[in-house]
């Protein structure tokens, strides 16, 4: 699901020249990626859009400046990342955000609720109730956890390119990522295992 | 139903995120292999891991950018004349 996967790169030097037409090109090639990412840290459409809007204003005044070190992709990923953060950070001033509790002293993390949901119909699954759930549920993550889940399981960087577009080590990437798939397994093991006592009645 | 994990189970549990990715070297592997054929417990574990991100996986490629969005998008960047173009299916 990756940026530029199947299409053609834009020219980098038409870019420069900020000629639209391959200004146009990029922003189809890269807008659906920026926005689902954008909806998914944010969890409102409306912010989601706002961060999609000023990722490409700002790629647009700063091509300039873009040497080409790093993949355009990985690039335009850390403007909407960085944007997305600080919307967050506006949401939440004055608020210490805490990570929820799956964590032990020494760090380590565990599951806590084991419970098979696996064997649900996929209709169940992916109910509008529990989409509704699965996406209020990535919001639960702290913000530093979510984006590192969002690149890597529903962009599908890799996670070298992950810790490009966060400026973090690979090692900070796996831990982050841990973290956040074990607490949305959790999350989900609550709502599903509901769905299954549910269901026996 | 909540559970306490043996020593064992804490070790591969907490290697878990990494032997999905294929991080992990062969060795550990065949130990985590060997450790879920006879614990139905971290096999449940790592089956609802992967169901986990495959859902999350799922709901991600069933959004898309709306078109009246796209369109905002392109004038605000003041590219109107450019956003007749084709669209990618599946953007609605």
């Amino acid at each position: 699901m990756t940026i530029e996967n199947s299409e053609k790169p834009v020219d980098l030097k038409a870019l420069k020249r900020k000629d639209k037409a391959a200004f146009a090109k990029l922003v189809d090639q890269n807008s659906e990626h920026i926005y689902r990412l954008g909806l998914k840290m944010l969890g409102n459409p409306q912010d989601a859009e706002d961060v999609l809007q000023e990722t490409f204003i700002k790629v647009f005044n700063n091509i300039d400046g873009f040497e080409g070190r790093s993949k355009l992709s990985t690039w335009l990923y850390r403007i909407a990342v960085n944007e997305a953060l600080m919307l967050l950070r506006k949401r939440k001033a004055g608020i210490t955000q805490i990570d929820e509790g799956l964590e032990l002293e020494n760090g380590d993390i565990l599951p806590r609720q084991i419970i098979d949901w696996c064997c649900l119909p996929e209709k169940e699954l992916m109910s509008s109730e529990s989409r509704q759930y699965i996406q209020e549920a990535v919001q639960t993550l702290s913000d530093a956890n979510r984006a590192a889940f969002l690149l890597r399981d529903v962009e599908g960087l890799s996670t070298r390119e992950t810790a490009a577009v966060l400026d973090i080590s690979e090692s900070a990437v796996k831990v982050r990522l841990m973290r956040a798939r074990l607490q949305l397994r959790e999350e989900l093991t609550h709502f599903f295992a509901n769905r299954i006592v549910r269901e026996s009645l | 139903m909540t559970h306490q994990h043996s020593s064992n189970c804490k070790n591969i549990l907490q290697n878990l995120s990494a032997y999905i990715d294929g991080d992990l070297d062969q060795a550990f592997c065949k130990d985590i292999e060997a450790h879920l054929a006879s614990c139905t417990n971290c096999q449940i574990v790592v089956n609802t891991l992967k169901k986990t991100i495959h859902l999350y996986q799922s709901d991600g490629r069933d959004t898309h950018l709306p078109t009246e969005v796209r369109h905002r998008l392109f004038s605000r960047l003041e590219l109107d004349d450019y956003v007749t173009r084709d669209q990618k299916s599946g953007q609605d």
